[in-house]
């Protein structure tokens, strides 16, 4: 355990009764509540945190936010590991274990690290002009690079915490609990509104938390915070949330907010979910989310050592630790010299301040000057200097007159002004201007229900953060509907008088040897690959931004991208806000997957649609597989079966004996009204109105375009009622395209439609017994005159009212029979047993699948939406002079010219061989290519009943062809079969069998 | 995610509905007689693609199960209004 050489004495808001113990690359810390792993570290003299991205230079903790570019490590171990998290945003907690990323073999000596001594070889683009050749090798390159280049490592086990999600409204969201989003909450929710305030820290407070003597309607920052937290606190429509990301700025004011619940816990309730996503959808929000510091390019800008001048103030004030002890400030505005006077009182020696500006800066310049420390303005700092972190800056006068000087430091606090914080903003569609009197890029008109507020408006001042705040809150109450009364801004004290900021992005080259001037301290880009970039003709910043990587590191270029842009401005000549930014897109910080993910992992994916009679099937072997979003039995396999041979069993039973299928799945739609003949005559392609009561017809329905779109059986069971079925998958879009064209295109028709799919089970009796089987669970007649084929009634079966349906998918004698779901399996369970005295067995998809293909009936793979009725060999059912949905298509020339697809059957020519599912149907499969596709092979397999295979097929000028040899070949398998093409009705083409 | 002001039950998410394509495009009646082919391919296949505001048919599926339109500008995502399928958009809304 090492001391805490870098703990200030006193101060911080950090409980020092409570010493927490944290390994870092092994090695015992200890640091305090209410530290972050960075402040810890920092505390504990650690200043090289990781390695960089591409040359693996040393790299020191740099800022105290989401900015942070460097300090990114991997916390934990196992499937409970995390990589890439910023240190200076992880809550020190008893046990936290961090590694640092990017070094092999360790942090202190790292093999790639050499690289840096080859650096001139790795220029942007440079991948990609030299490890190009030989193409082929490649992928090795890629290996060596990936592992050299990288950051921490995803776990590779499943993650076993919890996530959640949380959908909200509410009136007025506040991005940023700082001065501003407080303000804001505070005003708003006076008014009575629903106010959510959310920050991303610990606590709330914002800024103030660094700068605690301020002074706020005459009490201290952090007691004003106090006070209007617990003001907030004690409203019930209020909710704050700290630790909570505002990630997203979504289309109607949908946010996203990611708040983390247990991750600062070292001994979490196992019941908290670790994250939770909300979904928020606000009638207004503000943006009150800050503003973030950049820096300024010089040589070796990227030594451990350097950091922003407001990340140490914070370090210093909210910490209480020292980042250096001997510091030098730079700076081209009048923000540092709070961090100055505060490092001065906190005991770090301040060697020099060095301010760009010839003018120098404002009262609290000339106040350094009085605490005896030199102020240097009118100059620049040109380089760092040291070798494993800084040990001195170059300082050149910018006039160009007189000797550069060394100061010796161990900290160089840097200031390039600062950034309004405009991701979401940007997120909402709202453009940026260039304001050059801040030299930042500010929001310009809001485009959705939002405003910024305070240092993220551009307004840096406390004053204009409260007031700002205050305003936004009230403006926001009032057009969500609230009486938000105009109140005073909180007063606080006198504002130092400043002087204006004077845009500067990067030094002048000093004196002595040159080094690395980093711009994307994260991706390693330098000044140097963005002139690269402009000389290879690059002039979009997109283009610079793909090219360089600039600003696409996990940071997202936060302290990068407003420099590179002016960089690149500057070499080309340009104004910088003829340049434009890059474009902002959601998540402001990364999110974790399992937070996106939420509740929907493992069985709660997706909702799985079961049939009432899952149990039996489950309980009698069933081998499940997935049709639309049910679950359907694929075949019973009996002991020593696999699901080819019991789907084979099965289908020969029904043609020999009796089989039971679970049909529930087929949508079953009520359509009643004294329209309703009439309008499922214009919706099907055949007649329904003269269908008599107590019948049954199939039907097809066509799409406007008249390809066909659906098909399935239809009865009527009462004089304005029918029964609809659909295939499963198409059931909602059939239901969907019925209420279009009753609600919109014939809103005159009396009509009712209902989906009725769920309150029925559904089960198809099929086989030369099943009649038999039947007659044991009912005592309705079933004989040919009482239930002919096509014939619909009702009947009392196994005890149950049903809808006994004669019709058949199979091609046999056959009952559909529908039971209320309640009854469904005790319906079902009394047919097996009525039938089991002749042979009756249950039968999956695979063998229906078979029974339909061996009767040509057309699925989902011949109703491909390519396919007119004609092409299907459904042309006899166009019902003469009627109207219907598509039938204007069927004048188009392209229902009618030569070389349609058309429906055939194939069997082997050799009367053995399988024929490839989806094979295309050629005439010679030797032929090179260009070789003409006539069809393909739409649906396969072997026929039990014939004892070899068969297939149907889409060809061309199919029923042409019927008799000729073509080849099936298969450009997956490389099978090439030699096929006869043949009608596709391959048993009992003239339907004696479902007649019996 | 869009929030759809349905006519019947207010204000819903997106995935509750079902996009209907360009209400503008309406059924030639073909039962009240012939349509020319030029009638019918205009229906079928011609579609608009405006920068601005949109007329499109949406289908409350997971909610009252009507369709109804909406104007919705393309680039902004503001939607200006929402009307049963037969009535008219307030003159404004344009």
């Amino acid at each position: 355990m090492t001391v805490q050489v870098n703990r200030l004495a006193d101060g911080g808001l950090i409980d020092r009764g409570q010493p927490l113990d944290f390994t870092f690359d092994g090695k015992a810390y200890q640091g305090y509540r209410g530290d972050t792993l960075a402040s810890a570290l920092i505390a504990n003299g650690v200043r090289t945190v990781g390695r960089s991205f591409k040359y693996h230079r040393r790299r020191g903790i740099f800022a105290a936010g989401a900015e942070e570019p460097n300090a990114l490590v991997q916390l934990g171990e196992g499937a409970r590991s995390e990589p890439n998290m910023r240190a200076t945003q992880v809550e020190l907690h008893h046990g936290l274990d961090a590694r640092s990323q990017n070094r092999w073999p360790s942090l202190d000596f790292d093999v790639n690290a050499l690289g840096g001594l080859i650096g001139g070889f790795l220029p942007s683009g440079f991948y990609y002009k030299t490890f190009m050749w030989p193409r082929s090798w490649w992928p090795h390159y890629e290996r060596i690079l990936r592992s050299a280049a990288g950051l921490g490592k995803a776990p590779a086990e499943a993650d076993p915490d919890r996530y959640q999600h949380r959908y909200a409204h509410c009136d007025v969201l506040v991005a940023g609990g700082g001065p501003a989003g407080l303000a804001a909450a505070l005003a708003a929710a006076r008014s009575g509104a629903r106010v959510i305030v959310a920050d991303e820290s610990p606590r709330l407070g914002g800024n103030l938390l660094a700068e605690p003597m301020r002074v706020i309607d005459g009490v201290n920052a952090g007691g004003w915070v106090a006070d209007t937290l617990a003001a907030l606190e004690a409203m019930e429509e209020v909710q704050v949330l700290p630790r909570t990301t505002v990630f997203g700025y979504y289309d109607h004011n949908l946010i996203g907010l990611s708040e983390r619940l247990s991750d600062h816990l070292e001994d979490p309730d196992p019941r908290l979910p670790r994250h939770r996503l909300w979904k928020v959808r606000a009638a207004r929000v503000v943006l009150a989310t800050g503003a973030i510091e950049r820096p300024i390019v010089f040589d070796d800008n990227d030594l451990p050592g350097i950091m922003l001048a407001s990340a140490a103030r914070t370090y210093v004030n909210r910490y209480g630790v020292r980042p250096g002890k001997r510091s030098v400030v730079f700076t081209n505005n009048d923000s540092v010299y709070g961090a100055v006077i505060d490092m001065a009182e906190a005991g770090i020696d301040v060697s020099a301040v060095i301010d760009v500006r010839p003018e120098g800066g404002g009262d609290l310049a000339a106040h350094t000057r009085r605490l005896g420390i030199p102020v240097f303005d009118g100059h620049a700092v040109s380089a760092a200097r040291g070798g494993r972190g800084l040990e001195g800056v170059e300082v050149v006068r910018l006039d160009g007159g007189g000797p550069g000087r060394r100061l010796p430091c161990d900290l160089l606090c840097v200031s390039g002004g600062w950034n309004p914080t405009v991701h979401l903003f940007s997120q909402s569609r709202g453009r940026l201007r260039y304001d050059a009197g801040i030299a930042a890029f500010v929001p310009d008109e809001s485009v959705q229900a939002e405003r910024s507020a305070g240092a993220a408006n551009g307004a840096f001042t406390l004053a204009e953060c409260l007031e700002e705040g205050l305003e936004a809150g009230t403006e926001a109450a009032r057009a969500a509907g609230f009486d938000a009364p105009a109140v005073a801004p909180p007063r606080c004290d006198n504002e130092p008088q400043s002087r204006p900021i004077r845009a500067f992005w990067e030094s002048p080259a000093g004196g002595g040897r040159r080094g690395k001037r980093f711009v994307d301290l994260q991706n390693d880009v330098t000044a140097g690959d963005v002139e690269l970039a402009v000389r290879e003709g690059y002039r979009s910043v997109e283009h610079l931004k793909r090219y360089t990587t600039l600003g696409m590191g996990t940071d997202q270029g936060r302290t990068a991208n407003v420099n590179g842009l002016a960089l690149l401005a500057e070499r080309l000549g340009k104004d910088i806000d003829k340049v434009g930014t890059t474009t902002f897109r959601p998540p402001y910080v990364a999110v974790t997957l399992g937070a996106v993910a939420g509740h929907r992992v493992g069985a709660a994916y997706a909702p799985v649609r079961r049939s009432a009679i899952q149990r039996w099937h489950q309980a009698h072997g069933a081998v499940f597989g997935p049709a639309g979003a049910w679950l359907r039995p694929k075949a019973y396999p009996r002991p020593g079966e696999d699901v080819e041979a019991a789907s084979l069993r099965e289908a020969r039973q029904v043609r020999t004996a009796a089989g039971l299928v679970d049909v529930s799945t087929l949508g079953k739609i009520d359509i009643q009204g004294r329209d309703a003949a009439a309008f499922l005559e214009r919706i099907y392609i055949n007649g329904f109105a003269k269908l008599a009561v107590g019948r049954c017809r199939y039907g097809v329905m066509l799409r406007e375009d008249g390809l066909v779109f659906d098909d399935g059986v239809c009865a009527r069971i009462a004089e304005d009622r029918y029964l609809m079925t659909t295939t499963t998958v198409h059931a909602a879009a059939v239901l969907r395209h019925l209420e279009y064209y009753s609600q919109v295109v014939w809103p005159e028709l009396d009509l009712h439609l209902v989906s009725v799919t769920e309150q029925w089970a559904a089960m198809a009796l099929a086989g030369p017994h099943s009649r038999l089987v039947l007659a044991g669970a009912t005592e309705a007649d079933l004989a040919n005159r009482a239930l002919p084929y096509m014939g619909y009634a009702e009947a009392v079966i196994a005890g149950v009212p049903a809808r006994l349906f004669r019709i058949s998918f199979s091609g046999e004698l056959a009952y559909e029979i529908n039971v209320p779901a309640d009854h469904g399996a005790a319906v079902w369970e009394a047919l097996i047993e009525s039938g089991d005295v002749f042979g009756l067995a249950p039968y999956g998809t695979e063998a229906m699948s078979i029974l339909r293909i061996e009767k040509g009936h057309v699925v989902g793979a011949e109703i491909n939406g390519r396919a007119s009725a004609d092409d299907l060999g459904l042309g006899g059912l166009l019902g003469g002079d009627k109207d219907f949905v598509g039938k204007r298509s069927l004048d188009k020339p392209v229902h009618h010219q030569a070389g349609r697809e058309q429906l055939v059957g194939l069997a082997p020519a050799d009367g053995s061989r399988a024929i490839p599912r989806g094979a295309r149907i050629v005439e010679d499969p030797e032929r090179p290519a260009p070789n003409p596709i006539l069809g393909q092979v739409t649906s396969s397999c072997f026929s039990p009943n014939l004892g070899h295979p068969i297939a149907l097929a889409l060809v061309a000028d199919g029923r042409r062809r019927l008799g000729q040899t073509l080849w099936a070949a298969s450009p997956l398998t490389g099978e090439a079969v030699r096929v006869t093409l043949r009608e596709p009705v391959f048993i009992d083409p003239h339907g004696k069998r479902l007649r019996g | 995610m869009l929030s759809i002001p349905c006519p019947w039950c207010g204000p819903r998410d997106e995935t509750e509905f079902t996009y209907g394509g360009d209400a503008t495009a309406t059924r030639p009646d073909t039962a009240a007689g012939a349509v020319s082919a030029k009638a019918w391919h205009d229906f079928l296949y011609l579609r608009d693609n405006p920068c601005g505001h949109h007329d499109e048919m949406w289908h409350h599926t997971s909610g009252c199960r009507r369709w109804f339109k909406v104007r919705r500008h393309t680039k902004t995502q503001e939607v200006a209004a929402a009307v049963g399928p037969h009535e008219s958009f307030p003159e404004a809304g344009r």
